[in-house]
Protein backbone atom coordinates (compact mmCIF):
# COMPACT_ATOMS: atom_id res chain seq x y z
CA UNK A 1 0.00 0.00 0.00
CA UNK A 2 1.31 3.28 -0.53
CA UNK A 3 1.50 5.76 1.87
CA UNK A 4 -0.43 8.81 1.87
CA UNK A 5 1.90 11.77 1.00
CA UNK A 6 0.22 15.02 1.12
CA UNK A 7 1.56 17.08 -1.68
CA UNK A 8 -1.91 19.73 -1.75
CA UNK A 9 -2.11 22.29 1.03
CA UNK A 10 -2.80 21.25 4.57
CA UNK A 11 -5.73 19.94 5.11
CA UNK A 12 -8.34 22.29 7.09
CA UNK A 13 -8.47 20.97 10.16
CA UNK A 14 -4.49 21.02 10.67
CA UNK A 15 -4.76 24.07 9.12
CA UNK A 16 -6.99 25.20 11.90
CA UNK A 17 -5.30 23.65 14.74
CA UNK A 18 -1.86 25.89 13.82
CA UNK A 19 -4.05 28.83 14.34
CA UNK A 20 -5.67 28.56 17.17
CA UNK A 21 -2.28 27.44 18.37
CA UNK A 22 -0.37 30.91 16.90
CA UNK A 23 -3.42 32.56 18.24
CA UNK A 24 -3.48 31.32 21.84
CA UNK A 25 0.53 31.90 22.34
CA UNK A 26 -0.64 35.48 20.99
CA UNK A 27 -3.19 35.99 23.04
CA UNK A 28 -1.37 34.54 26.16
CA UNK A 29 1.83 36.58 25.40
CA UNK A 30 -0.47 39.48 25.39
CA UNK A 31 -2.08 38.41 28.65
CA UNK A 32 0.88 38.21 30.46
CA UNK A 33 2.11 42.10 29.00
CA UNK A 34 -1.19 43.51 30.57
CA UNK A 35 -0.29 41.34 33.79
CA UNK A 36 3.71 41.99 34.26
CA UNK A 37 3.89 44.97 32.15
CA UNK A 38 2.88 47.82 34.81
CA UNK A 39 4.97 47.15 37.16
CA UNK A 40 8.06 46.25 35.02
CA UNK A 41 7.37 49.75 33.06
CA UNK A 42 7.28 52.08 36.23
CA UNK A 43 10.61 49.94 37.25
CA UNK A 44 12.06 50.66 34.31
CA UNK A 45 11.76 54.07 33.90
CA UNK A 46 12.24 54.93 37.39
CA UNK A 47 15.23 53.16 38.61
CA UNK A 48 16.48 51.06 35.86
CA UNK A 49 16.35 54.21 33.36
CA UNK A 50 18.19 56.60 35.77
CA UNK A 51 20.60 53.96 36.90
CA UNK A 52 22.24 53.46 33.61
CA UNK A 53 21.83 57.18 32.72
CA UNK A 54 23.56 57.38 35.96
CA UNK A 55 26.50 54.90 34.89
CA UNK A 56 26.74 57.56 31.66
CA UNK A 57 26.86 60.91 33.56
CA UNK A 58 29.41 59.47 36.15
CA UNK A 59 31.61 59.80 32.59
CA UNK A 60 30.76 63.65 32.13
CA UNK A 61 31.11 66.56 33.73
CA UNK A 62 27.70 67.70 33.67
CA UNK A 63 26.54 70.48 36.07
CA UNK A 64 23.08 69.60 35.94
CA UNK A 65 21.44 72.37 34.41
CA UNK A 66 23.94 72.80 31.42
CA UNK A 67 22.43 71.16 28.03
CA UNK A 68 25.89 70.29 26.88
CA UNK A 69 27.66 67.30 28.49
CA UNK A 70 30.97 66.91 27.99
CA UNK A 71 32.56 63.25 28.31
CA UNK A 72 35.52 63.07 30.40
CA UNK A 73 35.89 59.33 30.61
CA UNK A 74 37.39 58.15 33.89
CA UNK A 75 38.64 61.97 35.06
CA UNK A 76 35.53 62.07 37.98
CA UNK A 77 36.62 58.66 39.32
CA UNK A 78 40.47 59.10 39.65
CA UNK A 79 39.59 62.51 41.25
CA UNK A 80 37.86 60.82 43.87
CA UNK A 81 40.29 58.04 44.41
CA UNK A 82 43.33 60.93 44.46
CA UNK A 83 42.03 64.11 45.39
CA UNK A 84 38.94 63.83 47.52
CA UNK A 85 39.40 64.10 51.22
CA UNK A 86 35.93 64.75 52.24
CA UNK A 87 34.32 61.70 50.27
CA UNK A 88 37.24 59.21 51.67
CA UNK A 89 36.32 60.52 55.24
CA UNK A 90 32.57 60.59 55.02
CA UNK A 91 33.43 56.64 53.49
CA UNK A 92 35.74 56.08 56.68
CA UNK A 93 32.54 57.19 58.71
CA UNK A 94 30.18 55.24 57.32
CA UNK A 95 31.96 52.05 57.22
CA UNK A 96 33.05 52.51 61.12
CA UNK A 97 29.46 53.50 61.39
CA UNK A 98 28.10 50.36 59.76
CA UNK A 99 30.64 47.89 61.80
CA UNK A 100 29.45 49.27 64.95
CA UNK A 101 25.55 49.99 64.44
CA UNK A 102 25.44 46.82 62.71
CA UNK A 103 26.68 44.80 65.56
CA UNK A 104 24.64 47.21 68.51
CA UNK A 105 21.54 46.94 66.95
CA UNK A 106 21.66 42.96 66.40
CA UNK A 107 22.93 42.58 69.98
CA UNK A 108 20.01 44.21 71.22
CA UNK A 109 17.79 42.87 69.11
CA UNK A 110 18.61 39.29 69.49
CA UNK A 111 18.87 40.01 73.62
CA UNK A 112 14.96 41.26 73.43
CA UNK A 113 13.77 38.52 71.73
CA UNK A 114 15.90 35.96 74.05
CA UNK A 115 13.86 38.40 76.79
CA UNK A 116 10.48 38.20 74.99
CA UNK A 117 10.55 34.35 74.52
CA UNK A 118 10.19 33.80 78.07
CA UNK A 119 6.62 33.74 79.28
CA UNK A 120 6.44 37.42 80.43
CA UNK A 121 2.75 38.81 81.33
CA UNK A 122 3.99 41.99 79.46
CA UNK A 123 4.92 40.43 76.65
CA UNK A 124 3.04 42.10 74.10
CA UNK A 125 3.24 45.51 75.78
CA UNK A 126 7.33 45.01 75.95
CA UNK A 127 6.96 44.39 71.90
CA UNK A 128 4.85 47.29 71.03
CA UNK A 129 7.53 49.42 73.30
CA UNK A 130 10.54 48.13 71.53
CA UNK A 131 8.52 48.09 68.43
CA UNK A 132 7.65 51.90 68.70
CA UNK A 133 10.52 54.18 67.64
CA UNK A 134 10.72 51.66 64.50
CA UNK A 135 7.42 53.40 62.72
CA UNK A 136 8.80 57.22 62.98
CA UNK A 137 10.48 58.36 60.24
CA UNK A 138 14.73 58.93 60.84
CA UNK A 139 14.33 62.52 60.08
CA UNK A 140 12.18 63.16 63.25
CA UNK A 141 13.88 60.40 65.19
CA UNK A 142 16.90 62.57 64.69
CA UNK A 143 15.39 65.90 65.64
CA UNK A 144 13.89 64.49 68.69
CA UNK A 145 17.39 62.97 69.91
CA UNK A 146 18.86 66.08 69.18
CA UNK A 147 16.89 67.66 71.76
CA UNK A 148 17.60 64.48 74.18
CA UNK A 149 21.49 64.79 73.86
CA UNK A 150 21.16 68.45 73.90
CA UNK A 151 18.76 69.13 76.61
CA UNK A 152 17.74 66.04 77.99
CA UNK A 153 20.72 64.98 78.62
CA UNK A 154 22.06 67.40 80.18
CA UNK A 155 19.45 67.37 82.88
CA UNK A 156 19.65 64.28 83.78
CA UNK A 157 23.15 65.10 84.36
CA UNK A 158 23.09 67.83 86.88
CA UNK A 159 20.78 65.55 88.64
CA UNK A 160 22.30 62.78 88.89
CA UNK A 161 25.48 63.69 88.51
CA UNK A 162 27.36 61.32 86.01
CA UNK A 163 29.74 62.46 83.42
CA UNK A 164 28.33 60.17 80.90
CA UNK A 165 25.46 62.22 80.49
CA UNK A 166 27.39 65.59 80.78
CA UNK A 167 29.72 64.81 77.82
CA UNK A 168 29.01 67.38 74.97
CA UNK A 169 27.48 64.79 73.21
CA UNK A 170 26.59 66.34 69.63
CA UNK A 171 29.74 68.59 69.66
CA UNK A 172 32.38 66.39 69.56
CA UNK A 173 33.86 63.97 67.00
CA UNK A 174 33.94 60.56 68.98
CA UNK A 175 30.58 61.55 71.13
CA UNK A 176 28.72 62.20 68.10
CA UNK A 177 29.64 59.00 66.33
CA UNK A 178 28.68 57.01 69.28
CA UNK A 179 25.65 59.31 69.33
CA UNK A 180 24.09 58.40 65.82
CA UNK A 181 25.44 54.80 66.72
CA UNK A 182 22.84 54.81 69.44
CA UNK A 183 19.62 56.84 67.44
CA UNK A 184 20.35 53.99 64.99
CA UNK A 185 20.46 51.51 67.85
CA UNK A 186 17.44 52.76 69.27
CA UNK A 187 15.41 52.67 66.42
CA UNK A 188 16.30 49.55 64.53
CA UNK A 189 16.49 46.99 67.35
CA UNK A 190 12.90 46.78 68.50
CA UNK A 191 12.55 45.61 64.04
CA UNK A 192 15.36 42.76 64.63
CA UNK A 193 13.50 41.76 67.77
CA UNK A 194 10.85 41.14 65.95
CA UNK A 195 12.32 39.19 62.99
CA UNK A 196 14.64 36.95 66.03
CA UNK A 197 11.06 36.56 68.04
CA UNK A 198 9.99 35.10 64.91
CA UNK A 199 12.74 32.53 64.26
CA UNK A 200 12.61 31.49 67.96
CA UNK A 201 9.37 30.70 68.09
CA UNK A 202 9.95 28.21 65.33
CA UNK A 203 13.05 26.12 67.37
CA UNK A 204 11.17 22.98 68.67
CA UNK A 205 10.84 22.77 72.27
CA UNK A 206 11.39 19.49 72.41
CA UNK A 207 14.89 19.27 71.28
CA UNK A 208 15.71 22.11 73.91
CA UNK A 209 14.08 19.71 76.40
CA UNK A 210 16.43 16.93 75.49
CA UNK A 211 19.37 18.78 75.36
CA UNK A 212 18.51 20.00 79.14
CA UNK A 213 17.72 16.35 80.43
CA UNK A 214 21.51 15.44 78.64
CA UNK A 215 22.66 18.72 81.29
CA UNK A 216 23.26 21.30 78.56
CA UNK A 217 23.42 24.66 80.53
CA UNK A 218 21.66 27.45 79.41
CA UNK A 219 24.37 29.14 77.50
CA UNK A 220 25.43 25.44 75.76
CA UNK A 221 21.76 25.79 74.37
CA UNK A 222 21.64 29.03 72.90
CA UNK A 223 25.15 28.82 71.25
CA UNK A 224 24.96 25.34 70.32
CA UNK A 225 21.60 24.73 69.92
CA UNK A 226 19.28 27.39 69.34
CA UNK A 227 21.81 30.11 67.74
CA UNK A 228 22.92 27.68 64.80
CA UNK A 229 18.76 26.90 64.23
CA UNK A 230 18.00 30.26 63.16
CA UNK A 231 20.67 31.11 61.34
CA UNK A 232 18.36 32.27 58.65
CA UNK A 233 17.23 35.01 60.98
CA UNK A 234 20.86 36.13 61.47
CA UNK A 235 21.14 36.34 57.79
CA UNK A 236 17.95 38.51 57.02
CA UNK A 237 19.04 40.71 60.04
CA UNK A 238 22.59 41.46 59.19
CA UNK A 239 21.43 41.94 55.32
CA UNK A 240 18.76 44.86 56.28
CA UNK A 241 21.26 46.71 59.45
CA UNK A 242 23.86 46.53 56.75
CA UNK A 243 22.18 48.44 53.69
CA UNK A 244 20.09 50.47 56.27
CA UNK A 245 23.01 51.29 58.28
CA UNK A 246 25.32 52.35 54.81
CA UNK A 247 22.80 54.24 53.62
CA UNK A 248 21.84 56.67 56.48
CA UNK A 249 20.67 59.92 55.22
CA UNK A 250 17.62 61.12 57.14
CA UNK A 251 18.80 60.64 60.93
CA UNK A 252 21.90 61.62 59.78
CA UNK A 253 21.04 64.73 58.33
CA UNK A 254 18.62 66.17 61.36
CA UNK A 255 20.44 64.57 63.91
CA UNK A 256 23.76 66.21 63.36
CA UNK A 257 23.55 67.65 59.86
CA UNK A 258 27.36 65.97 59.19
CA UNK A 259 28.89 67.85 61.97
CA UNK A 260 31.04 68.70 63.78
CA UNK A 261 33.51 69.46 61.17
CA UNK A 262 32.06 66.75 58.85
CA UNK A 263 33.51 64.28 61.11
CA UNK A 264 29.73 62.46 60.88
CA UNK A 265 29.18 63.24 57.32
CA UNK A 266 27.55 59.44 55.61
CA UNK A 267 28.53 58.78 51.96
CA UNK A 268 24.72 59.37 51.39
CA UNK A 269 24.61 63.19 52.55
CA UNK A 270 28.29 63.58 50.24
CA UNK A 271 26.50 62.72 47.64
CA UNK A 272 23.50 64.51 47.37
CA UNK A 273 25.65 67.89 48.50
CA UNK A 274 28.09 67.40 45.98
CA UNK A 275 25.24 66.78 43.49
CA UNK A 276 22.62 69.52 44.40
CA UNK A 277 24.86 71.83 46.55
CA UNK A 278 27.90 71.99 44.70
CA UNK A 279 25.62 71.24 40.78
CA UNK A 280 28.42 68.61 40.65
CA UNK A 281 26.28 66.27 38.90
CA UNK A 282 28.81 64.34 36.84
CA UNK A 283 31.07 63.90 39.95
CA UNK A 284 27.85 62.91 42.26
CA UNK A 285 26.59 60.16 39.73
CA UNK A 286 30.30 58.82 39.54
CA UNK A 287 30.15 58.66 43.58
CA UNK A 288 26.89 57.30 43.72
CA UNK A 289 27.94 54.12 41.60
CA UNK A 290 31.42 53.44 43.69
CA UNK A 291 28.64 53.65 46.54
CA UNK A 292 26.24 51.23 44.93
CA UNK A 293 29.33 48.69 43.54
CA UNK A 294 30.26 49.07 47.84
CA UNK A 295 27.01 48.19 49.14
CA UNK A 296 25.99 45.49 46.21
CA UNK A 297 29.97 43.77 47.10
CA UNK A 298 29.41 44.10 51.15
CA UNK A 299 25.61 42.36 51.06
CA UNK A 300 26.51 40.25 48.54
CA UNK A 301 29.57 38.72 50.62
CA UNK A 302 27.45 38.71 53.61
CA UNK A 303 24.78 36.78 52.47
CA UNK A 304 27.11 34.79 50.82
CA UNK A 305 29.40 34.14 53.74
CA UNK A 306 26.20 33.89 56.81
CA UNK A 307 24.56 31.51 54.21
CA UNK A 308 27.63 29.53 53.68
CA UNK A 309 27.14 28.60 58.23
CA UNK A 310 23.36 28.05 57.64
CA UNK A 311 24.38 25.28 55.25
CA UNK A 312 26.67 23.70 57.20
CA UNK A 313 24.27 24.02 60.56
CA UNK B 1 11.88 29.14 77.76
CA UNK B 2 10.50 26.96 80.16
CA UNK B 3 6.23 28.03 80.28
CA UNK B 4 6.15 27.96 83.86
CA UNK B 5 6.10 31.38 86.02
CA UNK B 6 9.20 30.58 88.11
CA UNK B 7 10.84 33.50 90.19
CA UNK B 8 13.24 33.41 87.30
CA UNK B 9 10.83 34.66 85.31
CA UNK B 10 9.69 37.44 87.37
CA UNK B 11 13.16 39.00 87.85
CA UNK B 12 13.42 39.03 83.86
CA UNK B 13 10.00 40.57 83.60
CA UNK B 14 10.84 43.42 86.45
CA UNK B 15 14.17 43.67 84.22
CA UNK B 16 12.06 43.87 80.70
CA UNK B 17 10.02 46.28 82.27
CA UNK B 18 12.52 48.81 83.27
CA UNK B 19 14.02 48.33 79.69
CA UNK B 20 11.03 49.17 78.55
CA UNK B 21 10.77 52.47 80.42
CA UNK B 22 14.19 53.54 79.60
CA UNK B 23 13.45 52.91 75.97
CA UNK B 24 10.20 55.15 76.36
CA UNK B 25 12.26 57.97 78.10
CA UNK B 26 12.69 60.57 74.80
CA UNK B 27 9.14 60.10 74.32
CA UNK B 28 8.66 61.72 78.11
CA UNK B 29 11.16 64.46 77.23
CA UNK B 30 9.17 65.40 73.87
CA UNK B 31 5.88 65.36 75.60
CA UNK B 32 6.45 67.40 78.56
CA UNK B 33 8.61 69.64 77.21
CA UNK B 34 6.33 70.45 74.40
CA UNK B 35 3.98 72.16 76.71
CA UNK B 36 6.38 74.39 78.67
CA UNK B 37 7.16 77.78 77.82
CA UNK B 38 10.41 78.10 76.24
CA UNK B 39 12.27 79.19 79.52
CA UNK B 40 11.10 76.71 81.27
CA UNK B 41 12.70 74.25 78.74
CA UNK B 42 16.27 75.93 79.50
CA UNK B 43 15.86 76.03 83.16
CA UNK B 44 15.44 71.81 83.66
CA UNK B 45 14.21 69.65 80.72
CA UNK B 46 13.50 66.90 82.86
CA UNK B 47 11.04 68.70 85.70
CA UNK B 48 7.81 67.80 85.04
CA UNK B 49 5.89 71.13 83.70
CA UNK B 50 4.51 73.77 86.26
CA UNK B 51 1.86 75.05 83.66
CA UNK B 52 1.01 73.61 80.89
CA UNK B 53 1.24 75.97 77.46
CA UNK B 54 -0.36 74.49 74.81
CA UNK B 55 0.09 77.80 72.74
CA UNK B 56 3.09 75.80 70.87
CA UNK B 57 1.00 73.21 69.57
CA UNK B 58 -1.87 76.09 68.30
CA UNK B 59 1.20 78.36 66.36
CA UNK B 60 3.01 75.70 64.92
CA UNK B 61 -0.48 73.88 63.51
CA UNK B 62 -0.81 77.53 61.88
CA UNK B 63 3.20 77.86 60.88
CA UNK B 64 3.31 74.19 59.16
CA UNK B 65 0.21 74.21 58.07
CA UNK B 66 -0.54 70.78 59.31
CA UNK B 67 -4.16 69.91 58.16
CA UNK B 68 -2.42 70.44 54.65
CA UNK B 69 0.68 68.11 55.29
CA UNK B 70 -1.12 65.76 56.93
CA UNK B 71 -3.66 65.68 53.80
CA UNK B 72 -0.71 65.53 51.25
CA UNK B 73 1.13 63.01 53.17
CA UNK B 74 -2.37 60.83 53.16
CA UNK B 75 -2.65 61.10 49.48
CA UNK B 76 0.68 60.06 49.08
CA UNK B 77 0.68 57.18 50.88
CA UNK B 78 -3.10 55.83 50.17
CA UNK B 79 -2.51 56.24 46.22
CA UNK B 80 1.01 54.86 46.22
CA UNK B 81 -0.31 51.64 48.37
CA UNK B 82 -3.06 51.01 46.02
CA UNK B 83 -1.39 51.13 42.57
CA UNK B 84 1.68 49.13 44.44
CA UNK B 85 -0.41 46.37 45.53
CA UNK B 86 -2.23 46.24 42.25
CA UNK B 87 0.67 46.28 40.02
CA UNK B 88 2.95 44.25 42.06
CA UNK B 89 0.31 41.33 42.84
CA UNK B 90 -0.91 41.02 38.67
CA UNK B 91 2.78 40.78 38.10
CA UNK B 92 4.10 38.03 40.95
CA UNK B 93 0.79 36.26 39.84
CA UNK B 94 1.43 36.29 35.99
CA UNK B 95 5.53 35.22 36.95
CA UNK B 96 5.11 32.52 38.91
CA UNK B 97 1.95 30.85 36.96
CA UNK B 98 4.16 31.54 33.61
CA UNK B 99 7.49 29.49 34.40
CA UNK B 100 10.24 29.52 32.39
CA UNK B 101 13.57 31.17 31.48
CA UNK B 102 12.12 34.94 30.64
CA UNK B 103 9.55 35.08 34.22
CA UNK B 104 13.02 33.80 36.33
CA UNK B 105 15.58 36.24 34.38
CA UNK B 106 12.88 39.47 34.74
CA UNK B 107 12.54 38.41 38.49
CA UNK B 108 16.12 38.45 39.30
CA UNK B 109 16.41 41.99 37.67
CA UNK B 110 13.69 43.14 39.97
CA UNK B 111 14.92 42.01 43.23
CA UNK B 112 18.83 42.53 42.78
CA UNK B 113 17.66 46.15 41.87
CA UNK B 114 16.80 46.21 45.68
CA UNK B 115 20.65 46.97 46.35
CA UNK B 116 20.76 49.94 44.20
CA UNK B 117 20.88 52.86 46.94
CA UNK B 118 18.51 55.27 45.91
CA UNK B 119 21.69 57.98 46.14
CA UNK B 120 22.68 56.11 42.53
CA UNK B 121 19.18 57.09 40.90
CA UNK B 122 18.14 60.22 42.02
CA UNK B 123 20.33 62.49 39.96
CA UNK B 124 19.70 61.27 36.65
CA UNK B 125 15.74 60.45 37.97
CA UNK B 126 15.25 64.10 38.63
CA UNK B 127 15.76 64.46 35.12
CA UNK B 128 13.94 61.82 33.91
CA UNK B 129 11.02 62.98 35.87
CA UNK B 130 11.34 66.66 34.60
CA UNK B 131 11.47 65.74 31.08
CA UNK B 132 7.94 63.40 31.71
CA UNK B 133 6.21 66.47 33.98
CA UNK B 134 6.32 64.30 37.47
CA UNK B 135 8.45 66.71 39.10
CA UNK B 136 6.58 69.59 41.69
CA UNK B 137 3.41 66.99 41.50
CA UNK B 138 1.93 64.51 44.04
CA UNK B 139 0.87 62.18 41.21
CA UNK B 140 4.03 62.43 40.31
CA UNK B 141 5.52 61.23 43.11
CA UNK B 142 3.14 58.60 43.63
CA UNK B 143 4.45 57.38 40.42
CA UNK B 144 7.65 57.19 41.55
CA UNK B 145 6.77 55.39 44.29
CA UNK B 146 5.18 52.68 42.14
CA UNK B 147 8.93 52.41 40.42
CA UNK B 148 10.54 52.02 43.94
CA UNK B 149 7.90 50.17 45.39
CA UNK B 150 8.00 47.23 43.14
CA UNK B 151 11.14 45.32 44.16
CA UNK B 152 10.14 44.56 47.60
CA UNK B 153 6.46 44.46 46.80
CA UNK B 154 6.98 41.78 44.05
CA UNK B 155 9.37 39.92 46.05
CA UNK B 156 6.68 39.60 48.67
CA UNK B 157 3.77 38.54 46.59
CA UNK B 158 6.20 36.02 44.31
CA UNK B 159 7.04 34.06 47.50
CA UNK B 160 3.58 33.97 48.74
CA UNK B 161 1.93 33.36 45.66
CA UNK B 162 3.67 30.15 45.25
CA UNK B 163 2.36 28.51 47.94
CA UNK B 164 -1.53 29.31 46.89
CA UNK B 165 -2.54 25.87 44.94
CA UNK B 166 -2.91 26.54 41.30
CA UNK B 167 -5.99 23.65 41.09
CA UNK B 168 -9.13 26.25 42.15
CA UNK B 169 -7.26 28.65 39.18
CA UNK B 170 -7.49 26.04 36.70
CA UNK B 171 -11.03 24.26 37.49
CA UNK B 172 -12.59 28.47 37.31
CA UNK B 173 -10.47 28.72 33.92
CA UNK B 174 -11.79 25.50 32.28
CA UNK B 175 -15.74 25.98 33.61
CA UNK B 176 -14.33 29.68 31.67
CA UNK B 177 -13.29 32.53 33.61
CA UNK B 178 -10.77 35.14 31.97
CA UNK B 179 -7.44 35.67 33.49
CA UNK B 180 -8.57 38.57 34.79
CA UNK B 181 -11.49 36.89 36.57
CA UNK B 182 -9.67 34.54 37.79
CA UNK B 183 -6.83 36.96 39.47
CA UNK B 184 -9.37 39.43 40.95
CA UNK B 185 -11.92 36.95 42.08
CA UNK B 186 -9.73 33.71 43.40
CA UNK B 187 -6.19 35.13 43.22
CA UNK B 188 -6.58 37.97 44.66
CA UNK B 189 -8.53 37.28 47.89
CA UNK B 190 -6.06 34.48 48.89
CA UNK B 191 -3.57 36.71 48.83
CA UNK B 192 -4.70 38.45 51.67
CA UNK B 193 -2.57 37.65 54.36
CA UNK B 194 0.45 39.04 52.64
CA UNK B 195 -1.33 42.20 51.15
CA UNK B 196 -1.45 43.62 54.44
CA UNK B 197 2.20 42.76 55.29
CA UNK B 198 2.96 44.90 51.59
CA UNK B 199 0.75 47.60 52.65
CA UNK B 200 2.19 47.51 56.00
CA UNK B 201 5.46 48.17 54.76
CA UNK B 202 5.03 50.39 52.41
CA UNK B 203 2.94 52.79 54.47
CA UNK B 204 5.72 52.86 56.97
CA UNK B 205 8.62 53.87 54.41
CA UNK B 206 6.18 55.96 52.10
CA UNK B 207 4.72 58.48 55.25
CA UNK B 208 8.41 58.63 56.82
CA UNK B 209 10.01 59.26 53.40
CA UNK B 210 11.80 62.36 53.39
CA UNK B 211 14.50 62.54 50.40
CA UNK B 212 12.11 61.59 47.31
CA UNK B 213 9.53 64.30 48.37
CA UNK B 214 12.77 66.86 49.33
CA UNK B 215 13.65 66.53 45.77
CA UNK B 216 10.58 66.12 44.08
CA UNK B 217 8.00 68.73 45.58
CA UNK B 218 9.29 72.37 46.40
CA UNK B 219 5.85 73.94 46.52
CA UNK B 220 5.10 74.63 50.37
CA UNK B 221 1.49 73.91 49.33
CA UNK B 222 2.66 70.02 48.55
CA UNK B 223 4.64 69.44 51.17
CA UNK B 224 4.51 65.98 53.05
CA UNK B 225 4.48 66.07 57.06
CA UNK B 226 8.44 65.53 57.48
CA UNK B 227 9.07 67.79 54.55
CA UNK B 228 7.09 70.68 57.31
CA UNK B 229 8.64 69.14 60.30
CA UNK B 230 12.27 69.80 58.57
CA UNK B 231 11.47 73.73 56.86
CA UNK B 232 10.58 74.22 60.49
CA UNK B 233 13.57 73.28 62.31
CA UNK B 234 15.90 75.03 59.60
CA UNK B 235 13.36 78.71 59.93
CA UNK B 236 13.58 78.15 63.44
CA UNK B 237 16.89 76.58 64.85
CA UNK B 238 16.60 75.62 68.20
CA UNK B 239 13.10 77.31 68.95
CA UNK B 240 12.58 73.86 71.38
CA UNK B 241 9.34 74.76 72.52
CA UNK B 242 7.67 74.92 69.62
CA UNK B 243 10.07 72.51 67.68
CA UNK B 244 9.28 69.87 69.93
CA UNK B 245 5.59 70.62 69.61
CA UNK B 246 5.83 70.30 65.70
CA UNK B 247 7.42 66.91 66.61
CA UNK B 248 4.83 65.54 68.83
CA UNK B 249 2.08 66.43 65.81
CA UNK B 250 4.07 65.11 63.09
CA UNK B 251 4.78 61.64 64.92
CA UNK B 252 1.49 61.73 66.39
CA UNK B 253 -0.50 60.18 63.06
CA UNK B 254 2.05 57.48 62.38
CA UNK B 255 1.96 56.41 66.12
CA UNK B 256 -1.49 55.96 66.40
CA UNK B 257 -1.81 53.82 62.97
CA UNK B 258 0.89 51.80 64.65
CA UNK B 259 -1.22 51.13 68.02
CA UNK B 260 -4.27 50.52 65.91
CA UNK B 261 -2.93 47.96 63.74
CA UNK B 262 0.06 46.81 65.86
CA UNK B 263 -0.47 42.95 65.98
CA UNK B 264 -1.04 43.12 62.50
CA UNK B 265 2.30 45.74 62.11
CA UNK B 266 4.68 43.05 64.04
CA UNK B 267 3.17 39.69 62.55
CA UNK B 268 3.40 41.41 58.73
CA UNK B 269 7.29 42.34 59.30
CA UNK B 270 7.83 39.25 60.58
CA UNK B 271 6.39 37.17 57.70
CA UNK B 272 7.44 40.08 55.16
CA UNK B 273 11.09 39.81 56.09
CA UNK B 274 11.56 35.80 56.89
CA UNK B 275 9.88 35.21 53.45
Amino acid sequence: MEPKIQTGPVSPDVQMKAVTKKKFKYKSLLTYAAFVGPALLFFLVIQILPFLMGVYYSFTSWNGVSSVVEWVGFENYKKIFTDDKTFFNSFMFTTKFMFAAVIISNLIGFGFALLLNAALKTRNILRTVFFIPNVIGGLLLGFIWQFIFVKGFASIGNMTDIGFFKMPWLGDETTAFWGIVIVFAWQISGYMMVIYVAALQGVDNSLLEAARIDGASNWTLLTKIIIPLILPAFTICFFLTISMAFKIFDLNISLTGGGPFNSTQSVAINIYQEAFQNNRYGLGTAKSILFFVVVAVFTTIQVMVTKKKEVQA
Amino acid sequence: MGNRYTKRTFVLEIFGIVIGLIFLIPFYFVLINSVKPFAAILIDAAAWPKEFVFSNYAKVWEIINFPRAFWNSLVITVFSNIGLVIISSMAAWKMVRTPGKFSKILFVIFVSAMVIPFQTVMIPLMKVGGTLGLTNSIPGLIIMYFGFGVPLSLFLYHGFVKTVPIEIEESAMIDGCSQFGVFWRIVFPLLKPITVTVIILNTLWIWNDYLLPLLVLQDAELRTIPLAASSFFAQYTKQWDMGLAALVLGITPIIIFFLFLQKHIIKGIASGSIK
